[in-house]
């Protein structure tokens, strides 16, 4: 076993090798541009991303004119949402979204805020899901797009998306879902779970960095999007800007690897995943999964060690790759906005630390962080002055702190 | 972010680790911070009523390894001091000490409140005033 073990694959994964093969030639040989017409470099390339877009198309059951190159999530989420709000505005100017999405979700709603565009955020329960009720009521007649991420990247929960898609389409409104960590990971289907736009992104399902695509309905109903960058009009006019073709290609067979072995994969990391909380849970007292234990993705497990700071147990296992809910480890000092969103209390959102097992992690490379693990949090509790308190029976909830 | 090596080693051998008894009138206790902020220190002090000397110092912290270090450095500098050189520890000589980066200058900060909040329980405890309401004891 080789040390330092990467087990933060909501970040991002290690590329597969078989894809890294698949986009080798795209870099020295077949360099073309595929907006190129007129010769065989423009033709090959073209080819290369012809078959990326049926690859792609296949994982979600769109077919491949429904996809659009981008260079990434974030720039998905961002021409997905600005571009209906832009394209639908004489229809309305409402947006829902949730409390918990990604900040290339939120923040892009806060900036269509400035610009006259009402956003409900909508809140989640303590499992992390949505309230169904509270979205159909949220709902105006100026509503124009609904955009809640299929599973989220911190607590991998996942969204009801098909009873989502249900109540949009009783009431004419457009979704939008951020697909980027449930896709290749568990079945996303646009058309049973009735997505009209969805956003990925090639690196978290084992692809390169920098390459992405969106999802864009083209029959019921025909979803048009305004472009947000001005150019040469590639991507049927959504996304101007060269093809990245190697990136492309690489999405393309990450894309097709998934397909095929998504089903034995998620039972794999199901197993790894389930036997990493098992042992932590059987040898400390008082740890909390954080978010609905049903409604998760396979590989995630987001738990908090009530009386650990997560920065500090971050650094007893800096030999493991892994992230916290903590503010210590954030730019901001803030604890987790997805954690806190669940009603938990701050003081559990500084003791997370989240867990996504991959691909390439072994049952070996997760015995080893559960032993670490629990080594360390018992340490640290030795050194926590709230665990003291807590076995002494004090109940911290009753004291006046200091806040600083 | 790269720790320094004076406060990996605080985190990886912390010094006086342990709880006295708060009862007892040798013994001043702060606990300053709060578990929503990510932070709390406990440091105790026990001091030699003819001298005025500190003889023991002992911390329990929950935070980020910055302030394992800092409240570990707190108790190794309070030892031997008198309660009023100990009052002249600044937070500033804690950051210098372990090379805190701005982001960590708080945990020096909390450092330096629980070296007076522990010393003003000890005073208050010898002149039999009632105890203040900052200190975070139960």
């Amino acid at each position: 076993m080789k040390l330092p073990i990467y087990m933060d694959n909501h970040a991002t994964t290690r590329m597969d090798p078989r894809v890294f093969e698949v986009m080798k030639p795209y870099f020295l040989e077949i360099y073309g541009n595929a907006a190129s017409r007129n010769h065989s470099f423009g033709w090959e390339a073209e080819e290369a991303v012809e078959k990326s877009r049926k690859q792609i198309a296949d994982l979600i059951g769109a077919t491949p004119k429904e996809i659009v190159f981008t260079s990434g999530a974030t720039e998905s989420n961002n021409l997905a949402i600005k571009g209906i709000a832009e394209m639908y505005a004489e229809r309305g100017n409402h947006i829902i979204t949730q409390a918990t999405e990604h900040k290339a979700v939120l923040d892009t709603c806060k900036r269509l805020e400035k610009e006259g565009v009402r956003v409900t955020y909508l809140p989640v329960k303590t499992d992390g899901l949505i309230d169904l009720d509270q979205l159909r009521d949220a709902i105006t007649d100026k509503t124009i797009l609904i955009t809640i991420m299929y599973a989220n990247n911190e607590i991998g929960v996942v969204q009801p998306m098909a009873e989502i898609g249900k109540i949009a389409k009783e009431k004419g409104v457009l979704v939008h879902s951020d697909g980027v960590q449930a896709i290749g990971k568990i079945p996303v289907n646009v058309n049973k779970d009735g997505i009209d736009v969805l956003s990925l992104t090639a690196h978290k399902l084992y692809g390169p960095k920098g390459v992405g695509a969106l999802y864009v309905r083209r029959r019921n109903p025909r979803v048009q999007i305004t472009a947000q960058m001005d150019g040469g009009g590639h991507e049927r006019g959504m996304r101007s800007g060269t093809l990245n073709v190697p990136g492309i290609a690489g999405l393309g067979a990450a894309c097709e690897i998934a397909n095929r072995e998504m089903a034995e994969e998620s039972k794999r990391l199901r197993f790894l995943r389930d036997k990493l909380k098992d042992r932590l849970m059987n040898d400390l007292d008082e740890v909390y999964i954080n978010g609905s234990w049903e409604h998760r993705l396979p590989h995630n497990l987001n738990i908090s060690f009530a009386y650990v700071e997560g920065e500090s147990l971050l650094m007893g296992i800096n030999d493991i790759a892994v992230s916290s809910g903590s503010a210590c480890t954030s730019a901001t000092l803030e604890p987790s906005y997805v954690l806190k969103a669940l009603g938990a209390g701050d003081d559990l959102a500084h003791s997370s630390i989240r867990f996504g097992i991959g691909r390439f992690n072994t049952e070996e490379e997760v015995d080893y962080v559960g032993n670490k693990v629990a080594e360390v949090v018992k340490k640290l509790r030795e050194l926590s002055p709230l665990y003291e308190m807590a076995k002494e029976g004090v109940d911290l909830s009753k004291v006046s702190w200091t806040a600083h | 972010m790269a720790y320094s090596d004076k406060v990996l080693d605080h985190y990886n051998n912390p010094r006086n680790v342990g709880s006295m008894d708060k009862s007892s009138p040798d013994v001043g206790t702060g606990m300053v911070g709060a578990p929503e902020c990510g932070d709390v220190m406990k440091l105790q002090v026990k001091v030699n009523p003819e001298t005025g000397v500190i003889e023991d110092a002992k911390f329990k912290t929950f935070g980020c390894g910055s302030a394992i270090a800092s409240s570990s450095l707190a108790t190794e500098w309070l030892k031997g001091k008198t309660v009023d050189q100990a009052l002249e520890i600044k937070n500033t000589d804690i950051v210098n000490e372990l090379a805190l980066p701005p982001v960590k200058i708080h945990c020096s900060v909390l450092a330096e409140d629980a070296i007076k909040a522990a010393i003003g329980d000890y005073k208050r405890k010898k002149v039999g005033a009632p105890k203040a309401e900052a200190v975070a004891v139960q």
